[in-house]
């Protein structure tokens, strides 16, 4: 699958695109097929994403997960501080980052 | 220290009204990222893999407890309660808001702070040598020269669209600090015949094409400094490629036109700038130095120091060096706890810092490419309560250029650039070599770390460097050894094939084996590689 990331203007948190809207959580990712470019354009427009980009990614059965480490680790949070991550309550939150 | 006049301070206040109407604008869609991003990049503003970045100037590594504390409240307010010192003697936001940038900057501002010339092809941020003002090896201070550089330089309208980034470092003593000639110019106070004036290295640098910078002038008088270094930029304004990201550098002009014909052609320029007066009155430059002055440290200090609890002693030992002062020392305060993140403070450890600093070294602190912190100035008799402060704060590890007082980039943690993890890498190898005797016998080890060909963690000058790359999607870890960034300057050779992160550490332990086994009296890791070469690691490192 392909996914559409990106991130916010104002804050500058990581966003992913879920079809309909923007969430901070990957798990609401939704594949774009091959509409990324399209919706990447339409959304900088609307300044609802800051420098989107399309990339693979697998659909698992805990959701989709990015292809390449630099984007999973995007994904959570830093591997080195568990409690910064968007899961810092959950240990076995990045099991799959890595 | 210096203090700004009206000049500067208006300056810096200026700019940040102008970045307050930018990121309005930028936030109302009158510019898009393509315009905005080169102004927030003026601003030290970059977005990174999980947020924006704000990188904050720390002119030549110098600042008080003031400004310190100014770090520790933006830390808490506005960022995740900690701070990232740099291998740049600067400070690192990681969790920064667009939208709370201009009251951040509007903040630094009140104590004479910014994030100008922390990213850019402009002049960056000057460096210097941390003990500047407090070693007993300098010929002056340093630190005057350094900020009359970071005046000529900031906004300087010939060089503030260079072909690339330009790095500025200023030392005065043998002993090489701040590795000086790993910098596009590396500049030594040098005394000759009573006459103070400058050695002037040009054309070094590390990132994917590492360059010791050769030798240009071995002495302009300090009367000419100014003069000089505007010569020396703009024959490299003039002829270094814009066309090429990669051979933008100044150290590739040098390299390829040869440091003869670079020098000839700066002799040439010099001749013609030195007629414009660029040079500072005698007056400008007194009133710059006297705020260098030194402070008034008490004569009668005691030099004895007592050794009774031996774990200060330890760190006595390892983290305390002399000061020119008798009666007072300089203090490293170690910013690499076992299991920490390299350069990491929490604004609780920056706080406490900042009132060491005002307590017990005239107010005074510094930071190191090395990604710690000095007190320069403390009295010897005030030493074991620095520690014991130290210590409870989790600040007291004794480790100064040992094998755990790892240099290591962000990396894939933080970095949009990196290919590959630092932190974890430097937490596996401090726990590795956890044990302190162990760390001791083994002694000074420079060990760096960089997750990307771009070198932020200086792994071509460690005496051990680690280059994270990229190899189908896994990081994969490149060891090289022999480099230097002090006054025996050299690059690391590669010791062949990569490793993934473990067996990268296993291969640093079986290198340092081979130098136990090796050594002979008196020898640090470095001396023992360069004695008997690179084929006995190599050996023990592949088997």
């Amino acid at each position: 699958m392909r996914i559409l990331t990106g991130n916010d203007l104002a804050s500058g948190d990581v966003t992913w695109w879920t079809g309909t809207g923007w969430s901070r959580h990957l798990d609401d990712a939704a594949d774009v097929a091959d509409q990324g470019e399209a919706i990447a354009r339409a959304e900088e427009g609307a300044r609802r994403v800051n420098v989107p980009y399309v990339i693979d990614a697998t659909m698992t059965a805990d959701g989709p997960r990015p292809a390449h480490i630099k984007d999973r680790i995007r994904a959570l949070g830093p591997t080195v501080r568990p409690d910064l991550t968007l899961k810092p309550a959950d240990p076995n939150a990045g099991s799959w980052v890595i | 220290m210096y203090k700004y006049d009206e000049y500067d301070q208006s300056i810096v206040d200026a700019r940040v009204d102008e970045f307050r109407d930018q990121v309005t604008r930028r936030l109302a869609g009158q510019l898009t990222e393509d315009q905005f991003k080169p102004l927030r990049l003026m601003n030290g503003l970059y977005l990174q893999l999980h947020a924006y970045m704000l990188r904050v100037a720390i002119p030549y590594g110098t600042l008080d407890s003031r400004q310190m504390r100014m770090l520790a409240s933006i830390a808490g307010d506005y960022d995740r309660d900690y701070g990232h010192f740099t291998t740049r003697q600067n400070l690192q936001f990681n969790w920064i808001k667009l939208e709370d940038t201009p009251d951040i900057l509007a903040k630094l501002a009140t104590v004479e702070m910014h994030a100008i010339q922390t990213s850019g092809n402009c002049i960056r941020n000057i460096s210097s040598d941390q003990f500047a003002g407090a070693a007993a090896d300098e010929v002056a201070d340093p630190r005057p020269w350094a900020e009359l550089i970071r005046q000529w330089s900031t906004f300087h309208p010939e060089f503030s669209y260079l072909p690339r980034k330009f790095k500025i470092c200023v030392i005065a003593a043998d002993e090489d600090r701040a590795a000086m000639r790993l910098h596009d110019i590396g500049i030594q106070l040098v005394m000759r015949d009573g006459e103070l004036g400058a050695r002037i290295y040009v054309g070094g640098g590390m990132g994917r094409t590492p360059m010791i910078a050769p030798l240009i002038r071995d002495f302009v008088p300090a009367d000419d400094l100014m003069s000089y270094l505007e010569a020396a930029l703009r024959v490299y304004n003039r002829y270094g490629r814009r066309d090429n990201i990669y051979k933008a550098r100044i150290k590739i002009l040098v390299h390829e036109i040869g440091a003869d014909e670079y020098r000839r052609q700066v002799e040439e320029e010099f001749v013609a700038v030195k007629s414009l007066g660029l040079d500072p009155p005698a007056a400008e430059l007194a009133r710059i130095t006297a705020m260098f002055a030194p402070p008034a440290f008490d004569a009668d200090a005691p030099d004895r120091v007592d050794r009774t609890d031996p774990d200060f002693a330890v760190w006595l030992d390892q983290n305390v060096v002399a000061h020119k002062q008798p009666g007072h020392a300089i203090v490293t305060i170690s910013l690499k706890p076992a299991g920490g993140i390299p350069g990491d403070a929490s604004s609780t450890q920056i706080d406490l810092v900042a009132d060491l600093a005002e307590r017990y070294s005239f107010d005074e602190l510094r930071v190191t490419h090395a990604q710690n912190l000095v007190l320069p100035h403390v009295r010897k008799a005030d030493l074991y309560a620095v520690w014991e402060a130290l210590r409870d704060a989790g600040l007291a590890e004794a480790n100064l250029d040992l094998v755990t007082d790892i240099i290591a980039c962000p990396g894939l943690d933080y970095c949009s650039l990196a290919n590959a993890r630092s932190i974890p890498l430097a937490q596996k190898i401090g726990a590795r070599f956890a044990d302190p005797a162990r760390q001791r016998n083994l002694g000074e080890l420079k060990l760096k770390i960089s997750g990307c060909i771009n070198a932020c963690g200086h792994h071509h000058a460690g005496h051990i460097g680690i280059l994270g790359v990229d190899k189908k999607g896994t990081e994969n870890y490149q060891l090289s050894l022999g480099g230097s960034g002090a006054e025996d300057v050299s690059l690391g050779k590669i010791t062949g094939p990569g490793f993934d992160e473990d067996g990268v550490v296993d291969a640093i332990e079986r290198a340092t084996d081979t130098y136990v086994a090796l050594r002979e009296p008196g020898e640090r890791f470095l001396d023992t590689y360069r004695r008997v070469g690179m084929q006995p690691f190599k050996e023990a490192i592949y088997g």
